[in-house]
Formats: C-alpha cells, structure tokens, sequence
C-alpha cells in the first residue's frame, strides 16, 4: 500500500500549483479552474486520511465538498458569462471600474 | 431522526421551509406587486426571531454532536434575524427606486441568512464549511444583483472568485486538521487535542482555517476585495453583508477557535494581535482619503473588524476569555445597529446610476431634513466611540477585557485608530452641518422606521448596557 505521506505531499503540491494559478492567472475562467484545483487537492488529502483511519465521515466530507463546488460553478459560470456579455471579455485586470 | 435532533435545527429548519415555499408563492404576486414578498420574508424572519427569543436557556445537541442549539447560537441567531429584518427594510424601498425588483431578492436573502444562523450553531467542522457555503453563494447573486450595472456585476464576480479561493483554504486547513486529529467534530478534537501533545498538521490546518474565516470577515491582509466589493454591490446588499457576513463569520471563528483550539492559544494569540491591529489601522488610515461614502464605510467596516478581533487576542487565557469574548458579542451588536442606520441614510440619499454618494452630495442635509442628519450624526459618533452612544460602550467593555488580559499596547492602538476615525467620520458631520447644498432624500416609510429604530437603539442601549452584557456574558459562559 501507498504510505499517506505521498497523497498528502501530491495534494500539498496540487493545493500550491492552485493557489499560484489564482495568483498569477488573469483570466476569469483559469482562475475558477485553480480554485477548483485547490478544493480538489483537499478532497484528496480528506479522502486518503479517511481510508488510513478507515473512517467513513472523510469519505462523506468530500461528497459535501464536490456537491458544494458543483453549486459554485453553477453560480460562478452564470457571473463570468454576465461579465463576458458585458465587457467582451473576461480578463480580471480590465474588470477594474471599481478603485480608490 | 430523534426529537432532540429536530429541536436543534427547528430555527434554521423554519426558515429553509419558509424560504422554499416564499420562492413558489412568489411566482403567483405579479411583477409590481413584490413588495408582497417582501413583506412574507419579513414575517418568516420574525417568526423565526420570535422561536429563537422563545429558546433562551436550552441547550441541545442534535446529530451526533454536529449541530448544537445553545446559549451562544442563540444569541447570534437572534442577532442574524435581527440584522436578515433590517436588511429587508431597507430594500423594500430601494429595490424597487433602483429598478432591480425581483422576488428572489429577498429568498436569497433568507437563504443567506439560514447559512449564517447554521454557522452559528455549526460544532463540526463539516457543518462549518457547509454553512459558509449557504451564507456566501445567496451573497455573491445578490451583490450581482443590478446585473445591467457594470460596478454591480463587477463586484459580484470579484465576490465569488476571492469567497471561492477563501473556501479552498478553509476546506485544506479541515482537511489537515482531520488529519492531525482522526476526527472533524470539535468536540471531539478538543478531547484529541487534550491527549496528545499539539501537532504541526494541526497548526497549519488552524492557519489555513484561520486564513479562510479572515477573507469572510475582511480582516488584513485578506481584505483586498472589501472595498470593491461593498462599493459596486447594490447599497441595500452592502449593508445586509457587512453585518451578516462578520457576524456569522466571527461566530464560527470564536466556537472553532475558543473551543478547539485552546492548546495553540500561545502561537495564535500573535497572530490574532497582529492582525487586529494591523486591521484596525489600515482600515481607519485608508478611509481617511475616501471621498466616496459606501467606500468609506466600506474601510470603516475593515477597521471595525479589527476591534472585534480584539476579543479573541486573549483567547487562552482561561480567566478573561469569557469577559472578553462577551464583549466581543457586545460590540458586534452595537456594529450591527450602527452600521445598518449608517447605510440606511446613504440609502436616503443615493439616486440612480451611483449619484448621490460622494461626500459633497450631503452637504446641506442639516437644513433640508433636520431628522436624517441628526440620525448620521448618531452613527457617526457611534462608530467613532463618542457618547451617548452604544459605540462608546462597546468599546470600553472591549479595551478594558483586553487590558485586563494584559495587552495594554493593543488597547493603545485601539483607542489612536480611533483618534483617526474621528477625522474622517466628523468630516460626514461637518459637511452635513457646515456647508450650503441642495441633497435630495428619499423619504420612505420603511426605511426612515429603520433608521429611527436603530438611531434609538444606539442611544437608548447605551444608558442600559448592562442587561446586554450580561446576556451576552451568559450566553458565551458555556462555550469554555
């Protein structure tokens, strides 16, 4: 069996790559998919805790998870294409009317 | 299912209903006629009130510990409730002024206000993630809500993608911490956390949480979004979120913090003091150049959560925790009603297409309607901390719990950003009192009883604060 330091240590770097991607990334759509990246490399870590201290409740926990990230793209999705109908384009940088 | 599982959740479960059933009878009222639904969702959140008011002193734990109804949850709820009432007032009138009016406004608005009170009453961190997903996603619609305005759409993605990165480290930081503690129910890692010596898995998870509840709340350096996001979102939006939204948000943070993880307090007790001031003087310092006032009382709703987390500095020092943590609730009641009067003025003055909000436009308010001025005045001098006022007690109650504990310098802190609030909230009265100009308000029934209410509670409860405090010092003394 795979020790649960290496999905630990692959959801880390998948968690960091995520977080980068939001950072760095200008774009509406790449940045959501770096978000997604991110709540899916806790789903990863949730799931192999769950299956080392063979409890159910992590296994649970990710169904909440992707249920709730189901909803957020539903909401998201329906955010970005409003901007994009609006603007022509979905670049954050130039989503800037509002500064002070 | 057992009876006690049903009483838990009974508050949250009557609104959901409500909000369900509101959402289909609101297909039946016709278009001009919304305010119908506004006023249905306000008499859900009263009923809902009026159960939580009848709930005081029991406490009952449902669902294998994952949800509890408590002194403390109540006290919040009753708070959210209070804060989903007054922000329904204010939107009835502007809504409809703005052109925005749709039923679903004020669904979504209850739907939001279910996942704060559920937040409250969270004692699994499972539970926790859930409801700061209920609470945010309604939010981010509704600040999207006048979708034909640019600011408005803007401020509703920008919403989205910054709540929806915050969730990713709050879901890490649950998911490192069932890791380091085999379980994700707090009363269970407070048991694990006794036992065993503290874990880096464990203080990381805490910071990653920590980091996640600090975007909600809009805590420096997780502040970035606020500004933008409270100046483009319709006014009526604005102030149901910066109430609701730091309430929830501090609720949860204080049940995860205060009880999970006591064992951590000498790391986070920094971290927190850190924050709390850089909070307190970014906020107060930016806000002194705004000449835009839903961005100023967007940084003065910055500074104000950096004086909230005051109360969770001394969080593990057992003795002062319960003091300073009831005057932590005491303040965020005190926020509550001064900031909803505070935005409901800038409601009475905001026209169509964002005139209206530039300091300049309330120069002259003081001859033309003599009432609203005095009103500003007294939330002006309320979030500065001047008397006669609710904002002047709550902060003596949360700098003295805070010296109490020993952090003589962050009190010192607090009271000079305070010095510089004054600058920028006085500059609102003097323009209103001093200068000549022709403001035009919006005198509407709803929202002048809005602000008559909270202009009198701001007042009236500073004479008595006693009998809050005392509520709120009972219902926290069970949390430790």
């Amino acid at each position: 069996m795979i020790p649960v330091d290496y999905y630990i240590i692959l959801s880390a770097i998948l968690f960091t790559i995520g977080v980068l991607g939001v950072l760095v990334r200008r774009n509406a759509l790449i940045i959501f998919m770096s978000i997604e990246l991110m709540l899916n490399a806790a789903n990863l870590a949730i799931v192999a805790f769950g299956s080392v201290f063979e409890s159910f409740s992590g296994q649970i926990f990710v169904f909440f998870v992707i249920a709730v990230a189901a909803a957020e793209v539903a909401v998201g999705l329906a955010l970005i294409v409003e901007i994009f109908r609006s603007k022509r384009s979905i670049d954050v940088d130039q989503v800037s009317s509002l500064k002070g | 299912m057992t009876q006690s599982d049903l009483t838990t959740i009974l508050p949250v479960t009557i609104l959901t209903v409500w909000a369900c059933v509101l959402l289909l009878v609101d297909l039946l009222i016709p278009k001009t006629r919304k305010g119908i639904t506004a006023l249905l969702s306000a008499l859900g959140l009263a009923v809902t009130l009026g159960y939580t008011l009848a709930q005081i002193g029991s406490e009952v734990t449902g669902f294998n510990g994952m949800v509890t109804l408590d002194g403390f949850s109540i006290f919040v709820n009753a708070l959210l409730l209070v804060s989903g009432l007054l922000g329904v007032a204010l939107a009835y009138g502007y809504i409809k002024r703005m052109g925005i009016e749709r039923g679903e406004y004020y669904t979504l608005l209850l739907f939001s206000v279910v996942g704060m009170m559920l937040m409250a009453q969270a004692t699994d961190l499972i539970v926790v993630f859930l409801a700061l997903e209920l609470l945010s996603i309604p939010l981010y619609v509704l600040a999207a809500f006048a979708r034909d305005k640019t600011d408005s759409e803007e401020a509703g993605l920008k919403y989205f993608l910054l709540g929806a990165f915050s969730s990713g480290f709050l879901v890490y930081g649950i998911a490192l911490i069932f890791g380091a503690t085999h379980t994700t129910n707090i009363f269970a890692i407070v048991e694990f956390v006794s036992t065993s010596t503290g874990s880096l898995l464990l203080t990381i998870g805490a910071a990653l949480l920590l980091i996640g509840f600090g975007f909600k709340v809009a805590v420096v350096p997780f502040h970035m979004w606020t500004p933008d996001v409270y100046q483009g979102a319709p006014t009526a939006v604005t102030a149901f979120m910066t109430s609701g939204a730091k309430i929830a948000g501090f609720a949860a943070l204080l049940r995860v913090f205060a009880t999970a993880f006591p064992s951590i307090a000498a790391d986070m007790t920094n971290v927190f003091w850190v924050i709390s001031a850089a909070t307190m003087i970014l906020g107060n310092v930016a806000a002194v150049a705004q000449t835009d006032i839903k961005r100023l009382l967007a940084y003065s709703s910055i500074a104000h959560a950096g004086y909230i987390l005051m109360a969770f500095v001394p969080y593990g020092n057992e003795t002062v925790v319960a003091t300073s943590v009831a005057a932590g609730l005491f303040y965020l009641v005190a926020y509550v009603f001064t900031n909803f009067g505070a935005w409901g003025v800038v409601i009475a003055l905001e026209k169509e297409a964002g005139k209206g909000l530039a300091l300049d436009d309330y120069a002259g308010l003081a001859k033309k309607h003599p009432a609203l001025a005095a009103a500003m005045t007294i939330f002006m001098l309320s979030l500065i901390g001047l008397p006669p006022t609710i904002g002047l007690i709550g902060k003596l109650y949360l700098f003295r719990a805070v010296i109490d504990a020993g952090f003589v310098w962050l009190a010192i802190i607090g009271v000079l950003t305070s010095v510089v609030s004054a600058f920028y909230y006085l500059r609102v009265v003097v323009i209103m009192y001093m200068k000549d100009g022709e403001p035009a308000a919006e005198r509407e029934t709803w929202l002048d009883t809005t602000t008559l209410v909270t202009a009198l509670v701001t007042v009236v409860v500073s004479f008595i604060p006693q009998f809050l405090f005392a509520w709120a010092s009972e219902a926290v003394l069970k949390l430790f």
